[in-house]
């Protein structure tokens, strides 16, 4: 029955203290908030661990939900703040590759993986900025409207529109260099 | 979302679907430990909640610092709100001080509505659309009682590490972002930092504390929402230390011209609070004033005056005081001068305290003009765009048309406007006219700008090419990259002020106009080599972002301040004579013996500078004698950089205090015709207030 209950009720719920609404809202969630982690980070074990700091901190940060946006909506956004958090973190560290430069490591764990596919994402991915990197993720590989994602980055819609002409941009100079 | 199918989008966008799949044994130990801590979090017991979260770009505190603002801007308002008064009734004011603030712009429909229309996000609670956005997804929702079970179980500790070690980095992520940053001098913020102001958000997490970790209560709740510091950038450095000048006899500066620092101080400390550290930049805060040095000789791009008093706070220190007065060229025959506002139309200005002020200002400025200047405005919102072609100041109606028409709407494209007024200003160049971009903004430059150091050399590239200036003018506060603009404004040799209300816009641009936009001089630098048999010990006050290296003092090539028509600049160092009292550090024992015995002069001062357009830099060269009288103008720069270093907390104040601080500004007060420094004595009392 829970099952079916939309995730802002269930959100209702549990930032009421609802333990059973929680588990589901999670364990529904789960999956997503590790695919937005993957995306902008770019690393399995780095997704994974921000996957899990997200959901040991959902207990508290779902007090703070209002329901003014849509659940999903939301929680994207905690997403995204907390790889900003990471990629700060790091780059406090002097680790100059923010995610994707790591990629090296990355492909030795998922060497079954597609590999073509996956260099040319991983140099594609290199040469945006964080920013691009993010909206990029939110576009493209969450499927947001250019309007969704803006509400997520906190940013206005032709933001949105203008980082995505940016990214095309990029694309076809990296696609120009590898014709030559 | 693309209009158009692009191949190598579509590719991009397949490749970031295959992301891979969860391993299931993360997947349950992240559900386990998000289980846990609501477990605890319930047992802890359900307080209110403590904070708000901002889901929306426009929130609490946007609201909150709108209605400050707004209080804050009309003196009479804010005169009879008690500071405590506006803490207990920001909740309850909220609603009406969004109403209060006066639309100068019309509002625009707000992007980010807070209901989505229908959405490709997996609809909530439809299973079969749990899959939307992945691919491979091996591992569907499971029912909740099997979670529910997992859950109380203790996991194993060695599986929670990774878990508290993520809570411990998250938390102190959360003490981070709270505490300033610290941006190098040049202001280039890390990548990092610039993603984070961008996303709007601040890094929100809340923890709960981990089982391995001490536990602590849920974090406080902000005593006050006035600021979200996190979103404005400081530049600062730790304060200057003493220097041994047996050691280290010789500091070498860049001139500063800026005084974006004060206005900062002047408008936190009418909110109620005092500024932190980071906020005060001492020599900012001095140059703020006019000081009524000797004019230059003819010929002489400016003068020098020394002088030496005892120090205030300290009475075995001297305060060696060194100002620079620039010549005032007869106006008359000024050169034609080429403007470009650059003028920031994001969404983000949309505030009576941002573009509402902002217009009034440039307005104020254009009677200051001459017929034959030109101005153009390029703005930058989203997409950049000129606005106003070149016109000559004599059309006013037209400038003062177009400056009405702004209106505030769509992201930052900082870069691609400051690309436009470049060109801009290159067209309007004519034989022996001086360009100038007036860049205006609240400092959120979010779009295009990943590379805040690109942009700075960018600047710095166009001065040396064009020899366009770049000066900056910041509005509002909230988002205000101090750093970027510093940066910015010291590569265009350029000034950096910072506007907060309308007689500080008639400073700028009115009572100073001509100071801000003609340079007399170039890449001024400042050399002291002190006299070790003389001074022991010294220490310049302030300065730290423009501290130079002692060799780029001879090296033209190394870009420094400049000073502007009929300006004054003036740096203070605290100097400890030999034998004094007031010493810190005590003689090596095994150090050489003190050099030249105790002769004549305290010091030498060393300046270089090249005329504007110029290569090559000229020297001036001046012994500190130590028998330079004290002048009143001496004394009320000593006091206000007392009043800075209080601010800041300085070690070296010992028990002075603001009494002390105020009596001697109060005494040193001098002429002052436009009532600057009967305002900054206001603001120490007010600032004695607010640190009691």
């Amino acid at each position: 029955m829970l099952m079916d209950t939309p995730d802002e009720t269930l959100a209702q719920a549990a930032a009421g203290g609802d333990r059973v609404a929680f588990a589901t809202l999670v364990a529904r969630h789960y999956d997503r908030i590790h695919g937005l982690a993957w995306r902008l980070t770019g690393i399995k074990a780095e997704a994974e661990d921000l996957a899990q700091d997200i959901c040991a901190a959902l207990p508290a940060k779902l007090r703070h939900w209002r329901g003014e946006a849509r659940f999903t909506t939301w929680l994207y956004r905690v997403v995204v703040n907390a790889a900003h958090d990471l990629r700060r973190r790091q780059a406090t560290r002097a680790r100059a590759s923010a995610g994707w430069g790591d990629w090296e490591i990355a492909r030795q764990e998922e060497i079954a993986q597609a590999q073509a596919a996956q260099d040319w994402l991983m140099e594609a991915m290199a040469r945006l900025s964080p920013e691009l990197r993010d909206t990029v993720a939110l576009v493209l590989g969450e499927e947001m409207t250019q309007a969704q994602a803006g509400e997520v980055l906190g940013v206005s819609e032709g933001t949105v529109a203008w980082r995505m002409s940016e990214v095309k941009k990029r694309l076809r100079a990296m696609a120009a260099e590898e014709a030559r | 979302m693309s209009d158009e199918f692009d191949p190598l989008e579509a590719r991009l966008k397949a490749a970031l679907k295959a992301a891979p799949s969860p391993e299931a044994e993360a997947r349950d130990r992240a559900l386990a430990l998000a289980m846990e801590n609501f477990d605890r979090l319930q047992a802890s017991g359900a307080e209110a909640r403590p904070k708000e979260d901002r889901p929306r770009r426009a929130g609490f505190f946007q609201g909150a610092r709108s209605m400050m603002n707004f209080l804050t801007s009309r003196p009479a308002l804010a005169a009879t709100t008690s500071v405590a008064a506006l803490i207990v009734g920001v909740t309850v004011l909220l609603p009406v001080a969004e109403n209060l603030t006066p639309p100068t712009t019309p509002k625009l429909a707000a992007p980010e509505a807070p209901d989505v229309p229908t959405s490709s996000v997996a609809e909530a609670g439809a299973p079969a659309e749990e899959k939307a956005g992945r691919v491979a997804d091996p591992a569907p929702a499971k029912p909740a009682d099997l979670v529910l079970e997992a859950a109380p179980a203790p996991a194993p500790e060695a599986d929670m590490m990774p878990g508290a070690a993520g809570e411990a980095r998250l938390a102190e992520s959360d003490g981070d972002a709270r505490a300033r940053k610290e941006v190098p001098v040049g202001g280039a913020a890390p990548e990092a930092e610039a993603a984070l102001a961008d996303s709007g958000g601040a890094p929100d997490m809340y923890m709960v504390p981990a089982p391995s970790a001490v536990v602590a209560p849920m974090p406080a709740p902000e005593p006050m929402p006035y600021l979200e510091p996190n979103t404005e950038d400081y530049a600062s450095a730790a304060a200057n230390p003493v220097k041994i000048t047996a050691e280290e006899p010789v500091s070498t500066f860049s001139t500063d011209i800026d005084t974006a620092s004060y206005a900062l101080v002047r408008s936190t400390l009418n909110m109620g609070v005092l500024p932190t550290p980071d906020q005060v930049r001492v020599e900012e805060m001095v140059n703020y004033f006019p000081y009524a040095y000797p004019a230059p000789e003819p010929g002489q791009a400016f003068r020098t005056t020394v002088s030496v008093m005892p120090t205030p706070w300290n009475p075995g220190t001297e305060l060696v005081t060194i100002g620079l007065q620039g010549e005032l060229p007869a106006m008359a025959d000024r050169p034609a001068l080429n403007l470009v506002f650059l003028i920031d139309t994001s969404g983000s200005m949309e505030d009576p305290n941002k573009l509402g002020l902002l217009k009034q200002s440039l307005a104020l400025m254009l009677p200051e003009l001459r017929p034959e200047d030109q101005v153009a405005i390029v703005t930058y919102a989203g997409s950049a765009g000129l606005v106003l072609p070149p016109t000559k100041a004599a059309d006013r109606d037209t400038i003062l048309a177009a400056l009405d028409n702004l209106t505030a709407g769509g992201s930052t494209a900082g870069a691609e406007g400051l690309e436009l007024a470049y060109r801009t200003a290159k067209t309007m160049q004519g034989e022996g006219e001086v360009s100038r971009i007036l860049l205006a903004t609240d400092g959120d430059f979010n779009v295009g700008v990943s590379d805040p150091e690109g942009l700075t050399s960018y600047v710095a590239k166009k001065r040396e090419q064009d020899g366009t200036y770049l000066s900056v003018l910041g509005f509002g506060r909230g988002n205000l990259d101090d750093a970027t603009m510093q940066a910015l404004a010291q590569n265009g040799n350029g000034q950096a002020a910072y506007i907060d209300t309308l007689s500080e816009a008639r400073k700028v641009l009115v009572d100073q106009l001509t100071g801000a936009l003609f340079s007399i001089a170039d890449d001024v630098k400042v050399q002291v080599e002190w006299n070790p048999g003389q001074i022991a010990e010294y220490r310049l006050i302030g300065y730290e972002t423009r501290a130079l290296k002692r060799e780029d003092f001879n090296n033209d090539k190394v870009d420094a301040g400049e000073i502007g028509a009929g300006l004054q600049v003036t740096a203070i160092y605290e100097v400890t004579p030999v034998g004094s009292d007031a010493v810190l550090n005590d003689p090596l024992r095994y150090g050489t013996a003190t050099a030249t015995p105790a002769e004549g002069e305290l010091g030498f001062l060393r300046l270089r500078w090249k005329a504007p357009g110029e290569d090559e830099s000229q020297l001036i060269e001046q012994p500190i004698t130590g028998q330079e009288p004290a002048t009143t103008e001496a004394r009320f720069a000593a006091a206000i950089a007392g009043f800075g270093q209080l601010l800041q907390g300085s070690v070296y104040l010992g028990k002075w205090s603001w009494d002390e601080a105020i009596d001697l500004a109060l005494s040193a007060r001098g002429d002052d015709p436009y009532g600057y420094r009967t305002e900054a004595i206001t603001l120490m009392r007010l600032a004695q207030s607010l640190s009691k």
